[in-house]
């Protein structure tokens, strides 16, 4: 049951997966501070149906 | 533009708060009755259905998953149809949903009243009902998927990656944290023992808080409280951030439920980590919230709806604050196992999801009654004496908490432990019953809150079908210049669920498997020896009583808990414990020691103390469980429980399941023996009681043994 142990190696997952994650996140930062102000606003409106739908039977 | 009339179901909504309104009644009713059995512990009056260990998961079900969940499902299923701009994607989808999902809450009250339990907080539910969960979630999330899919929406928002991260993840962590081997179709063990169990336990329930208390509740946030405030969400850039930095780090931090015990201490070190750098995330969203009403502070005075939420975002900044402050080991060390706990838990239940829901409710009932409120007066005061309740729950049960932890550790000069354990627990009888009238004042304004919306509900005419007309929307896509990345991922519902999924499993993966496939996490010790027939029998009626409610079974290595019940416990002694029984609470003592050193009791002493524990230790507040004298084991499942364990791994001899009842009725004959000649006490040997003696006189036998040799090997 301990298979773990008998993988050549095994602690490179663990490092591998760090990397990527750190990636996502340094990469999600950067994304997220380069977005694009117009497009932002009208998804934060999304909510309060600015795109106005019209009410038919209120 | 073309524009297409699309008609969104409130029939279905109406149906879920119905559900939240009375499940929330009930749960808390619940709660009360079981706060007063603490003040009162007479008040089951030896009915086994009213006791406090069968009636505290009913609590704390009902209040999570009947309560809470309908909450979810209701905004969910009002928020979703229009942020999508789209009904729902199918109308039976959605009936046999509610209708099943009210079916299972039948079930769960039913069965946990009857002691059938898995005995794993939070997840209590039998394999059966444990099944029916799972094809609902199915359901539910083949509606919600169906939905987002067809909606007229380019961009999903933001509210509703929090609803998908909660599909995938609640599947996940049910499924996991469920897997068991049935015996019969009201019994099963979980396929974990001991430490992996208890790792696998509270990475479900942490999560359980984390996916089911605050991720759904979150997106709910995020629709509702721009729309009562009638003003954009502060910051989307945050929102962003805080939804992806909150699931991966949230499915970490399970183990900080297990400081200081028998849980390898690179996984408790994890937990700590992790759940510190939560603060960020939780925080991102607390501040969000709030100042989504920068600006508007001024309605918050006006509008009782903003007061509801605001109180519960701050409730959940603080909870979300206090919750890494507890994940610190010396902080763990003197709040764990106290009421501390209870308090930090009614901020995030009575405080962010109590008060989150019935502002959602006060908002969304006029408006699909297309009414006012009926009085404003009345919300009003639910808001004041539901804010009071919180602080006279709360309050007492902080200070009782750190009363209990003082008093445990506390020794006198002469180097002896100041108090006895029902010294500390008698103490805290003031505490509890302050806790009842905070819990009373919180449950009267949820009386007035059901009526209040009756009677507006009574005034209003109700909109089954809310029909819009909606911009069809442009069957190809145009990508604007510079589109990339995370982009595209807001428009693919799909591809959105699987780096979700991705994000929680890594944690989650990371966390268990070492310490199921690296023989050293768990150091085996050769004098830990399977339960006989007889104490695993007892063993179940452990479980199915709840004693893992109010008492632990894990020594931490202190110098107190040593003193107090002996040697520390060790990963090694609960290797066929399925399920674990370490419990999270000490209303009454430790139990790992009980069967050994100064702790150990005659057979008679349980026999009485279980059938009127004031009688023995006066002023006690533990129920009494006459019933387990009356009541007879069903002996006909002795060899089938055998070999389950067996299937489990637990290395009794082959074709001992034909032997076993033999070797019960022998030891069980042994006890009545002791008894009769004890106390003069008559009692069958097939009898409850006495399965359950034999448990308990059994716990820390083992590692008394292996103490023993040890020092024998040192002479």
């Amino acid at each position: 049951m301990h298979y773990l142990s008998d993988i050549d190696g095994v602690t490179i997952y663990p490092i591998i997966s760090l990397f990527i994650f750190f990636a996502f996140f340094i990469g999600l930062f950067y994304w997220v501070f380069k977005m694009d102000k117009s497009s932002i606003d009208e998804i934060r409106n999304i909510p309060l149906d600015n795109n106005n739908p019209n009410h038919l039977n209120q | 533009m073309d524009y297409v009339k699309v008609s969104y179901d409130n029939k279905i909504v109406k149906q879920f708060a119905l559900a939240t309104v009375f499940w929330g009644i009930i749960g808390m009713t619940v709660g009360l009755w079981i706060a007063l059995e603490l003040v009162f512990p007479q008040l089951n009056m030896g009915v086994p259905q009213l006791s406090f260990g069968r009636d505290r998961p009913i609590h704390t079900n009902a209040v999570i998953f009947a309560f809470v969940g309908n909450g979810i499902f209701m905004g969910v299923y009002y928020s979703l149809q229009r942020l999508c701009k789209a009904p729902m994607f199918s109308k039976f989808l959605s009936n046999l949903h509610f209708w099943s999902w009210q079916l299972i809450i039948v079930l769960a009250a039913l069965s946990l009243s009857m002691g059938i339990t898995t005995g794993k907080e939070y997840a209590e539910l039998e394999w059966p009902i444990d099944i029916l969960i799972t094809l609902v979630w199915v359901v539910f999330g083949i509606n919600m998927m169906g939905t987002i899919i067809k909606r007229r929406e380019r961009h999903i928002y933001v509210g509703i990656w929090f609803y998908i991260a909660t599909l995938v993840t609640v599947a996940m962590l049910h499924i996991v944290n469920s897997l068991e081997l049935p015996v019969s179709l009201f019994k099963s063990y979980s396929i974990y023992a001991g430490v992996q169990d208890a790792l696998v336990q509270w990475w479900y329930g942490h999560n359980a808080v984390a996916f089911f208390l605050t991720t759904p509740y979150l997106g709910l946030m995020y629709y509702f409280l721009p729309k009562a405030a009638n003003r954009p969400v502060y910051s989307y850039k945050l929102s962003i951030v805080h939804f992806w930095t909150l699931i991966f780090l949230y499915i970490w931090a399970g183990p900080h439920h297990l400081l200081y015990t028998a849980l390898p201490h690179w996984a408790q070190t994890l937990g700590t980590v992790f759940s510190i750098m939560l603060i960020a995330p939780s925080w991102g969203g607390m501040v969000n919230g709030l100042l989504t009403l920068r600006g508007a502070w001024d309605k918050v005075r006006e509008d009782v709806v903003l007061k509801f939420m605001v109180v519960a975002v701050t409730a959940y900044g603080m909870s979300t604050f206090e919750g890494p402050m507890l994940s610190l080991k010396n902080v763990n060390a003197i709040g764990h196992f106290t009421d501390w706990i209870v308090a930090h838990v009614h901020i995030g239940a009575l405080g962010w999801n109590g008060f989150l829901t019935f502002g959602i409710l006060y908002w969304l009932i006029p408006k699909m009654w297309r009414t006012t409120l009926y009085s404003k007066s009345a919300a009003n005061f639910h808001f004041w004496i539901g804010t009071l309740g919180i602080l006279v729950y709360a309050v007492p049960m902080y200070w009782g908490g750190f009363t209990q932890a003082l008093m445990w550790k506390d020794f006198n000069a002469e180097g002896q432990l100041s108090y006895t354990f029902l010294e500390t627990s008698t103490q805290l009888k003031g505490m509890y019953a302050l806790r009842s009238i905070g819990g009373t004042l919180y449950l009267i304004g949820v009386f007035m809150m059901a009526w209040n919306l009756w009677k507006t509900a009574a005034q209003g005419s109700f909109l089954a079908e809310e029909e819009v007309e909606v911009p069809e929307m442009p069957r190809t896509y145009n990508k604007p210049k510079g589109e990339f990345w995370h982009r595209p991922l807001e428009r693919r519902p799909i591809q959105f669920m699987i780096v979700a999924l991705i994000m929680v499993i890594i944690g989650g993966v990371i966390e268990l498997v070492p310490t199921f496939l690296i023989k050293s996490n768990i150091p085996t010790i050769s004098s830990v020896q399977p339960y006989t027939p007889l104490e695993l029998q007892g063993r179940d009626i452990y479980v199915r009583e709840g004693c893992y409610t109010c008492h632990s079974q894990m020594v931490r290595p202190f110098r107190s808990e040593v003193v107090r019940y002996g040697e520390y416990s060790k990963a090694g002694e609960f290797v066929y414990d399925h399920p674990f029984q370490w419990g999270s609470k000490r209303t009454g003592p430790d139990l790992a020691r009980e069967g050994v050193g100064h702790l150990k009791k005659t057979d008679a002493w349980h026999y009485m103390h279980m059938l009127d524990p004031r009688q023995v230790s006066s002023g006690s507040i533990m129920p009494a469980y006459p019933w387990l004298h009356d009541s007879e084991v069903n002996m006909d499942m002795i060899p089938a429980k055998i070999r389950a364990m067996q299937k489990l791994g637990v290395p009794y001899p082959e074709g001992y399941d034909q032997i076993a009842t033999e070797d019960y009725l022998k030891q069980a004959d042994g006890i009545v023996a002791n008894m009769k000649a004890d106390k003069e006490i008559e009692s069958p040997n097939t009898a409850e009681i006495v399965a359950l003696i034999a448990y308990l006189q059994r716990l820390g036998v083992d590692i008394n043994t292996e103490t023993n040799l040890q020092n024998q090997a040192k002479k």
